[in-house]
């Protein structure tokens, strides 16, 4: 069975998708409730967020579409110290897809909303023409408490440790592979991370930053952070973890993994003091993290490799122009 | 009559003034000589006054070079005696001499049991030793020099005053009492490191003696030569050299040797009587020459070895003691510059090596040893450092129809007039930033051009940093501001990014163009020219990457008349170590099923990558449909294996140039090679050779379509066999770089000539 325009007319269909499919999955009673807008109760400091997700294929090793969109906007929330509580959604479907592909999207968000804790309490769909969306794309805006206030991309001082909480790259490689129809076991690392932060947060970790990797990678978030802070940081290539799939298929695809996106690998910049707690703490969840490095005061990114040389982490290029000649 | 001379050239700092004082003595002429900053004046008064020019001509130091020498006819003065007259304002120098390998007299010298020097590993003299190396700021004196701190004793003074001696103005002369210390190093068991005192009276030659013996064991030694250290073990010793790549992380990538004498180096290579030529010549450059015996682990796999002689007192002085050829890499860490002093040596290659020998006389700017090789009579230079470099040109300016022209005159102007000079003046300072990898910077100013020694490839912030120190360097030894800064297209060259930060105006010069300019300036041309740039990429006018180009230029523009045809850079950067994917994905269906990555080539050929006409990457295509390569494991590999086995016997080629039809294409479809390489594959000597003679051939079909005098330039005819077959085709006059590095160590010449000739 596939969705067609009339799923998105207001009438028979659109109901039973709302009601068979959404509800059904979703269910909870603020959006049971079925007003024009949800009523939540909210104390204190609220993190808000929204995002856009477009993927293809929308099915990948490890995930699609639907945890991408949760995974997504949770950990935007909780990037902040905060709890993602409540999360609306919309949906852009392509006329032609399959039924069952829907259901099986709306499925996995489901049970990735039960892990962050957080409920769905709004949403809209629309079905568009063929060839107006690819496929489906999926817009989620969430909001959470925050538990701990003051992490922000501007605190970095000289001195800071900065973690990875496991290895990079995954996401992007596991897409790219996919769309070049490379047979890979790797699986997207996406994921929501909330059980992670608040593991740092209970365990009283100075948190100084935090980040998710997601476009850009890594380097984004690096030159992001020391861009905010104006102070540098220095990365050890040694102990950046990356696994040996994702160094050799990114060697075919001519990327580098540091810059591609993840979906469920964070970066944390803590207290001196408290680093090695925290890293110990974030290898419970993922054994790959690792103290990568540490925040400077010569305003620069800076990758230093096994033997000494040291090269600047650069925000990534949208081009892949080489300059060897 | 009182004739005035005023001379331009290398006349400053290699005993140019001895030479004129002695000739005038010897001529009896009257007046003086005197450096000045417009270059050497001199006033001769006396009967055999016309004989003076062409006495001195003949008989100039080792060193010096004139380029021009202008001539006044003035009234007699009646001077009494002739005398060198000491510079009464400082004078800038814009002649700052390489480093020269140590001198036959100095030789002699040193081997002289009845010489105070005898066996002095410093001794040096007005025709050789260190300059550029061991200079901090003008003028070129010796308390401007690292041999401030060295105090001349009354005999070295009293030689160092004295006209007639052959160490007057020898900035850097010393002797045993007054000059620098050779010290030993080692590494204790527990990693720390210790410097080895030895007390007794023969402390210089035990030293030495003491680095040979420990070579002889095997073990890895760091010495401090003119621009930097050495890692060195003895190259004969097959441990030994594994050892090393194992340290250093070098598994493949070829050493360069260092020989005893030539000898020596007949026993493991054969050479040409060039090879001889440049291997002996005063700049002792390493000189890529055939092998014909295999050392295992110096240079595997390919037919070649970089070989060199001694060059400094302590080279020779070790090979007293060993006879074997020795490993000689320049000492840093990957892809970061040559290393200067012993305690960044400890700091970065305490692992790599057991010994260090140093001494304390300081490098101030680093050089690497120049890597030269013979083509047919002629040479290409692939690395200008020591030795060669600062590399100066003399320019001369003149208005020809209100538009800038150059002329490159050698030792021919004789003029009254001064009036051009105030034109030279109006000119504009220039610097040429050069590319990303090989780079060198070039000056312009007046009528100097100055390029500076291999930098390298600016891929780490050490090596940005070094590049950002050598244009500090040029600035305060040629008293130098740039106004105008010249740079490449490529938006990623860190050259690049350097030069749009600084607040001063900038031009962009296509990388193709600028090799282009690079052998028009060597040679002087005007006019247009065909030229072919072949080489791995380039940023194109037009965005992509560009690399096997045919282009129209002359000194102001250039047109893009043919390329070879672009393909997809799978895997982009990445794609110059690993060729796989870019190169079945562009062969025929049926003969690319033999190849396991057909399917992944395939689907990745669908993808976003940049397009380039880039004839190294054909290299490298080739190399691996044919099966000499897996992967690209160090630069210029595939290259170097094409030319192993190359076979002059097998003629076959295929056309890619069509010249018979009703004219040549704009595209050059070169995949038929690809086609025949990956069909024929396993068998070297047929892919090699076909694939040299189809390049060599639609060199010289296309250039027969064209009534113009040819260009050859860029990294790729590096390659020795693609450039002399091209020579022995063709029947046109053919230009490429020759002393000025063909590869992309010339783009900032190229950048610079541009800006002389157009701005
Ligand atoms: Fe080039
Ligand atoms: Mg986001
Ligand atoms: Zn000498
Ligand atoms: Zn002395």
């Amino acid at each position: 069975m596939k969705i067609t325009l009339a799923y998105g007319g207001g009438g028979e269909e659109t109901n039973k998708l709302i009601h068979d499919l959404f509800y059904k999955n979703f269910s909870n009673p603020v959006l049971e409730s079925a007003e024009d807008a949800a009523v939540v109760e909210m104390n204190g400091k609220t993190a808000f967020t929204t995002d856009s997700f477009t993927v293809s294929p929308i099915f990948f090793n490890g995930g699609n579409i639907g945890k991408l969109a949760i995974a997504g906007t949770c950990n935007d929330i909780a990037m902040m110290g905060a709890k993602p509580e409540y999360i609306t959604c919309g949906f852009m479907i392509e006329e032609g897809l399959e039924f069952g592909e829907l259901e099986e999207i709306v499925k996995t968000m489901a049970k990735e909303l039960e892990k962050a804790g957080a409920k769905i309490v709004a949403g809209d769909t629309k079905v568009v023409p063929a060839g107006s969306v690819d496929k489906i794309f999926i817009n989620t805006s969430g909001i959470g408490t925050v538990i701990k206030p003051g992490i922000s991309a501007h605190n970095l001082k000289k001195g800071d440790v900065v973690i990875v909480s496991r290895d990079i790259g995954r996401h992007g490689t596991v897409v790219m592979a996919h769309r070049y129809e490379v047979e890979t076991d790797i699986e997207s690392d996406c994921k929501v991370l909330w059980e992670e932060v608040e593991t740092l947060i209970n365990a009283g970790i100075d948190i100084k930053a935090m980040r998710d990797a997601t476009r850009g990678g890594l380097s984004a978030v690096l030159n992001e952070w020391a861009d905010a802070s104006g102070v540098g940081i220095e990365i050890s290539e040694e102990k950046l973890p990356i696994s040996d799939e994702v160094i050799g298929l990114c060697e075919i695809f001519g990327f580098e993994p540091m810059d591609l996106a993840n979906e469920g690998t964070f970066v944390v910049a803590v207290d001196a003091k408290d680093a090695e707690k925290a890293e110990e703490i974030l290898k419970k969840f993922n054994s790959s993290a690792s103290i990568i490095g540490e925040v400077t005061d010569d305003r620069k990114v800076v990758l230093t490799s096994p033997w000494g040389s040291k090269r600047y982490i650069e925000l990534p290029k949208g081009e892949l122009l080489p300059r060897i000649c | 009559m009182r004739i005035k001379y005023k001379i331009n050239g290398i006349v400053q700092g290699v005993g140019f003034r001895p030479t004129v004082y002695k000739i005038a003595k010897e001529l009896d002429l009257k007046g003086y000589v005197l450096n000045s900053s417009d270059g050497v004046i001199i006033e001769i008064e006396g009967e055999n006054q016309n004989k003076f020019i062409e006495t001195l001509k003949n008989n100039l130091p080792p060193l010096a070079r004139i380029d021009t020498i202008e001539k006044e006819i003035l009234e007699r003065k009646n001077y009494t005696d002739f005398e060198i007259i000491e510079s009464k304002q400082t004078t800038k120098t814009t002649s700052i001499s390489p480093d020269i390998a140590i001198c036959d007299e100095c030789l002699k010298e040193m081997f002289d049991k009845n010489n105070r020097r005898y066996l002095f590993p410093f001794i040096n003299c007005t025709n050789c030793g260190p300059r550029y190396t061991i200079i901090k700021d003008i003028p070129y004196d010796r308390k401007n020099t690292s041999m401030a701190k060295f105090k001349m004793c009354e005999k070295c003074y009293e030689e160092y005053t004295n006209p007639l001696d052959r160490r007057y103005h020898a900035e850097p002369t010393c002797c045993f009492e007054c000059g620098p210390e050779l010290n030993v190093k080692w590494k204790m068991e527990n990693g720390t490191w210790k410097e080895l005192r030895i007390e007794n009276g023969e402390w210089r030659i035990k030293k030495i003696e003491l680095i040979a013996e420990k070579i002889k064991e095997g073990k890895i030694v760091a010495i401090k030569g003119l621009g930097g250290f050495h890692l060195v073990c003895n190259a004969t010793n097959e441990e030994a050299v594994k050892e090393l790549r194992r340290r250093k992380q070098r598994p493949t990538k070829p050493f360069a040797m260092m020989f005893k004498d030539l000898d020596t180096i007949k026993e493991y290579c054969d050479l040409s009587a060039k090879d001889t030529e440049l291997i002996t010549s005063k700049e002792k450059p390493i000189v890529l020459v055939k092998k014909r015996v295999d050392l295992p682990q110096i240079a595997d796999g390919i037919d070649r070895y970089g070989v060199f002689l001694p060059y400094t007192p302590v080279h020779y002085l070790l090979f007293e003691y060993i006879d074997f050829p020795i490993v000689a890499t320049s000492a840093n860490i990957s892809d970061e510059p040559i290393i200067r002093d012993s305690n960044e040596l400890v700091e970065k290659l305490g692992n790599v090596v057991d010994y260090i020998l140093d001494n304390d006389r300081d490098i101030i700017n680093a050089c690497d040893d120049s890597v030269v090789q013979a083509v047919e009579f002629e040479y290409i230079t692939m690395r200008c450092a020591r030795g060669y470099a600062p590399l100066m040109k003399n320019v001369k300016f003149k208005m020809d129809n209100g538009k800038w022209t150059m002329e490159n005159e050698k030792d021919k102007i004789d003029r009254n007039n001064n009036s051009q000079f105030s034109i030279l003046n109006s000119q504009l300072n220039i610097l040429g930033v050069g590319a990303n990898q090989k780079n060198t910077i070039s000056l312009s100013f007046k009528d100097k051009f100055i390029l500076s020694p291999h930098i390298g490839d600016l891929g780490t912030i050490g090596s940005i940093e070094y590049f950002e120190r050598t244009i500090d360097t040029f600035r305060r030894l040629y008293d130098f501001e740039e106004d105008v800064i010249i740079c490449d297209k490529h938006p990623y060259y860190e050259s690049t990014k350097w030069a749009l930060k600084q607040n001063k105006k900038i031009y962009q010069i296509q990388h193709h163009y600028a090799h282009a300019l690079a052998t028009m300036f060597e040679y002087d041309l005007e006019g247009d020219y065909l030229a072919f740039i072949f080489d791995g990429t380039g940023y194109g006018d037009d965005g992509t990457i560009w690399g096997g180009e045919v282009f129209i230029a002359n000194r102001h523009t250039y047109e893009r008349v043919h390329y070879f045809k672009q393909f997809k850079l799978i895997g982009g950067e990445k794609a110059v170590k690993n060729p796989a994917n870019m190169a079945v994905a562009l062969l025929d269906d049926e003969i690319a099923e033999k190849f396991k990555n057909r399917k992944l080539a395939k689907n990745l050929s669908k993808g976003s990558f940049p397009l380039t006409s880039s004839m190294g990457r054909i290299f490298d295509m080739v190399a691996y449909l044919a099966g000499m390569i897996e992967r690209n494991e160090w630069e210029g590999m595939s290259g170097l294996l094409i030319e192993k086995y190359y076979n002059p016997e097998i003629a076959e080629y295929i056309s890619l140039a069509d010249s018979r039809g009703c004219g040549v294409k704009k595209e050059i479809d070169f995949v038929e090679l690809l086609n025949f390489a990956a069909k024929n594959r396993g068998d070297f000597e047929l892919v090699s050779s076909v694939f040299i003679n189809s390049i060599a051939n639609c060199v010289v079909e296309i250039s027969e379509m064209y009534d113009l005098d040819v260009i050859l330039g860029g990294g790729v005819f590096q390659n020795k066999t693609l450039l002399s077959e091209i020579l022995k085709r063709s029947n046109k006059k053919i230009y490429f770089n020759k002393t000025i590095p063909i590869n992309d160590g010339g783009i900032s010449v190229g950048q610079t000539a541009w800006g002389i000739w157009n701005l």
